[in-house]
């Protein structure tokens, strides 16, 4: 479990990431960008699984890559145990690298097709020497095919003669052979069948267990990440627009975007589902090389006024719950921030 | 590339049945899809004939004179000027019949096959390493050094390869086979680094580049290991048929009379003798132009077949 009095593992603050569009090709002129990441902020504390959630193209891989340093950030810090990484380069990076791992979305694509499942979990320990095992290097990536739930005999075996789950698990296996302390799963199972779904998860929630990891879990619906995280943001159009802990989201939600999202999320009970009211957002997801002034969700709240469209919500503890004792004091970027009973339970 | 499988038998297990036992069927030998290609181009029967044909081509290029007894430069004394071919005499200086001076056709059609050989041969080896390189550095690095790369390779595809070719090598006094490959890979390298570049930018997005990135791996790794490997496909069937364009481009050029030239020997300058006499004499123009359709042939088809072999699309 998540011990927040302790100093956090990894520290978000204002990230921002913009793509430039470009016109020409030998002569290239910026005549915009697209705000994929705009100013957002967040801790991870060690040893906690943090929940990202939003719609496709919200910027939630932006998130991943900048984390990764795969893409660089346009401002903001990100502090590794009070180290900004976000600036690196060279073998500073390098050495941060391996504490930092990622599991990516596809497991398709994200396994080399020209390499044994040896050398894909061994290659590691071919860019960190420094961090191989002192002896058999094989004997090492057996392990850790054990360690993920597959046979060890598979080992000289290629990508394309697994499933989709099992080369979820090699991807994992990938990610844990450094012994990082952080692994940032982009949507790790969305593209799983939904029976693979859990046996994924569940090793996951296995792994942490064992090696103390801190997950950076990132997902497109609500519903998958509530089992795993102890804390879930909600991002919408490069914003983060409410975060905190399961209760405070699941239970108290008062950003309607957030109320909207769960809203959709299938409910097991018959009874619950009763009263629960369904919102449902129309209009698309304005472009994020254009986004709407003001609060971005304005052109799809149902709550909007004129103060949305000129004032930017902060992502703060709403005044009116600037006092309560329980998880409905959470920080919400919202105006009008209340809770909705009607969407969260009978 | 790990490919000591190449000859390896296809697993019996197949992926279906991995998929469905997490715990997994007993480990099989070890696939890669150059194995797999494999295994598909063996039981075609397109590419074995092309692959013999190719095979047989190398051997007669390598060691002309185990396949004749006759020199193919040396007029036969008892006088055979244009004499017709004796079909039935295989192998015999007399098979093919003579030439206008006295030469063996069938010795001469031997031994030219060394020039069309070496120059497709050797052309394509400079054009996949140049081609390769830039192509790979365009598509991976991107930005003004693409930008650059993708002109100067729009300038030298707006060039006629016939022509541009006609037009380097009208100022050598001396052609012999080392400027006509320099000449060709010259204009040729373009397609690659072309086709090259375009695999790359799409090998280059996937994720398990991004996954060597995210483990810190360095440029060199990631373009050796990972990218090269996955984009080579294509630009191994461009190339394989070109190889047949080179050839036919030498063969041209011999016969327009700015490529080879006496005493050095090449299909395309007999095809040229042999136009003179054709209504007197066909034979001397047919043989090598077999030799030339049927060489070039050899390389398409085989081109051909390891494309379908290796297109993920159809598998
Ligand atoms: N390299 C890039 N260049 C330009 N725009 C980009 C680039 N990468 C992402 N974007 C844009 O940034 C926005 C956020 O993309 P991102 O991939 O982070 O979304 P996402 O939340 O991960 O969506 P999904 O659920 O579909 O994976 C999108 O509008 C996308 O088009
Ligand atoms: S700030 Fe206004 S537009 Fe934005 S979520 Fe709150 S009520 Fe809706
Ligand atoms: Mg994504």
């Amino acid at each position: 479990m998540a011990d927040t009095t302790r100093e956090p593992i990894l520290e978000v603050r204002n990230l921002v990431k913009h793509f430039p569009l470009t016109q020409g090709i030998v002569f290239r002129r910026q005549v915009g960008a697209v705000r994929a990441v705009d100013d957002i902020s967040f801790t991870l504390y060690p040893g906690e699984t943090l929940g990202i959630v939003g719609e496709s193209g919200c910027g939630k891989s932006t998130v991943a890559k900048l984390l990764m340093n795969l893409e660089r950030a346009t401002a903001g810090e990100i502090f590794y145990k009070g180290e900004d990484i976000s600036k690196l380069s060279g073998r500073a990076l390098k050495a941060v690298r391996r504490n930092i791992q990622m599991v990516f979305q596809d497991p398709y694509t994200s396994l080399n097709p020209r390499m044994t499942v040896g050398d894909i979990i061994g290659e590691p320990f071919d860019i960190h020497p420094e961090a191989a095992p002192k002896g058999d290097k094989q004997a090492r990536v057996r392990e850790l095919l054990d360690v993920v739930g597959l046979n060890p005999e598979y080992i000289n075996r290629y990508p394309h003669q697994f499933s989709g789950g099992q080369r979820q698990r090699i991807g994992i296996a990938r990610g844990l052979a450094l012994n990082p302390e952080i692994i940032i799963c982009d949507e790790p199972v969305s593209a799983l069948d939904v029976s693979v779904q859990a046996q994924v998860i569940n090793l996951m929630e296995k792994l942490q267990d064992e090696f103390g990891l801190s997950y950076l879990f990132i997902a497109h619906d609500l519903s998958i990440v509530r089992h795993i995280s102890d804390r879930v943001g909600v991002m919408y159009l490069g914003k983060m627009v409410e975060i905190g802990s399961d209760a405070a989201i699941y239970d108290h939600p008062t950003h309607p975007y957030t109320q909207a999202l769960l809203s959709a999320v299938p409910l097991p009970d018959p009874d619950a589902r009763e009263g629960r009211e369904r919102i449902i957002l129309t209009g698309d997801v304005p472009s994020p090389a254009n986004p709407p002034s003001g609060c971005r969700f304005r052109t799809r709240c149902w709550k909007a006024q004129d103060r949305c469209a000129e004032e930017l919500p902060l992502l703060a503890v709403p005044q009116r719950y600037a006092d309560a004792d329980t998880a409905v004091a959470h920080d919400s970027a919202c105006h009008f921030a209340e809770e909705k009973p009607q969407v969260t339970h009978a | 590339m790990p490919d000591q499988n190449l000859t390896g038998t296809r697993s019996t297990a197949p992926v279906a049945e991995v998929a469905q036992a997490e715990a997994g069927p007993p480990p099989g030998k070890p696939r890669s899809l150059w194995s797999d290609a494999w295994s598909d181009l063996r039981r075609k029967p397109s590419f074995l004939i092309a692959a013999a044909m190719i095979l047989v081509l190398i051997v007669i290029a390598a060691f002309p004179g185990l396949f004749t007894s006759a020199s193919p430069r040396d007029a036969d004394l008892s006088g055979a000027f244009l004499r017709s071919p004796e079909l039935t005499k295989f192998f015999s200086p007399e098979w093919f019949g003579y030439d206008s001076q006295g030469r063996s056709v069938y010795a001469r059609v031997i031994y030219g096959t060394r020039a069309s050989i070496v120059i497709g041969v050797s052309v394509t080896v400079i054009v996949l390493f140049v081609g390769s390189l830039v192509g790979m550095i365009a598509g991976y690095f991107g930005g003004w050094v693409d930008a650059v790369v993708s002109r100067i390779v729009d300038t030298f595809m707006g060039i006629p390869f016939l022509l541009g070719a006609m037009v380097i090598l009208v100022s050598f006094d001396v052609r012999g086979k080392l400027v006509i490959t320099l000449a060709l890979a010259v204009l040729g390298w373009t397609t690659i680094a072309r086709v090259m570049r375009g695999s790359v930018i799409s090998v280059k997005q996937a994720d398990y580049v991004q996954a060597a990135r995210s483990l810190g791996a360095g440029t060199w790794r990631i373009l050796l290991r990972h990218v090269l490997p996955n984009a080579m496909a294509p630009v191994i069937v461009v190339a394989m048929v070109a190889l047949g364009g080179y050839i036919s481009a030498e063969a041209t050029l011999s016969y327009l009379g700015i490529g080879l030239a006496d005493p050095a020997m090449s299909w395309g300058s007999d095809i040229n003798t042999g136009k003179d006499q054709i209504r007197v004499a066909l034979h001397v123009l047919i043989f090598p132009s077999i030799m030339l359709s049927g060489t070039i042939l050899a390389f398409l088809m085989m081109g051909d077949a390891v494309r379908d072999a290796l297109d993920p699309k159809l598998r």
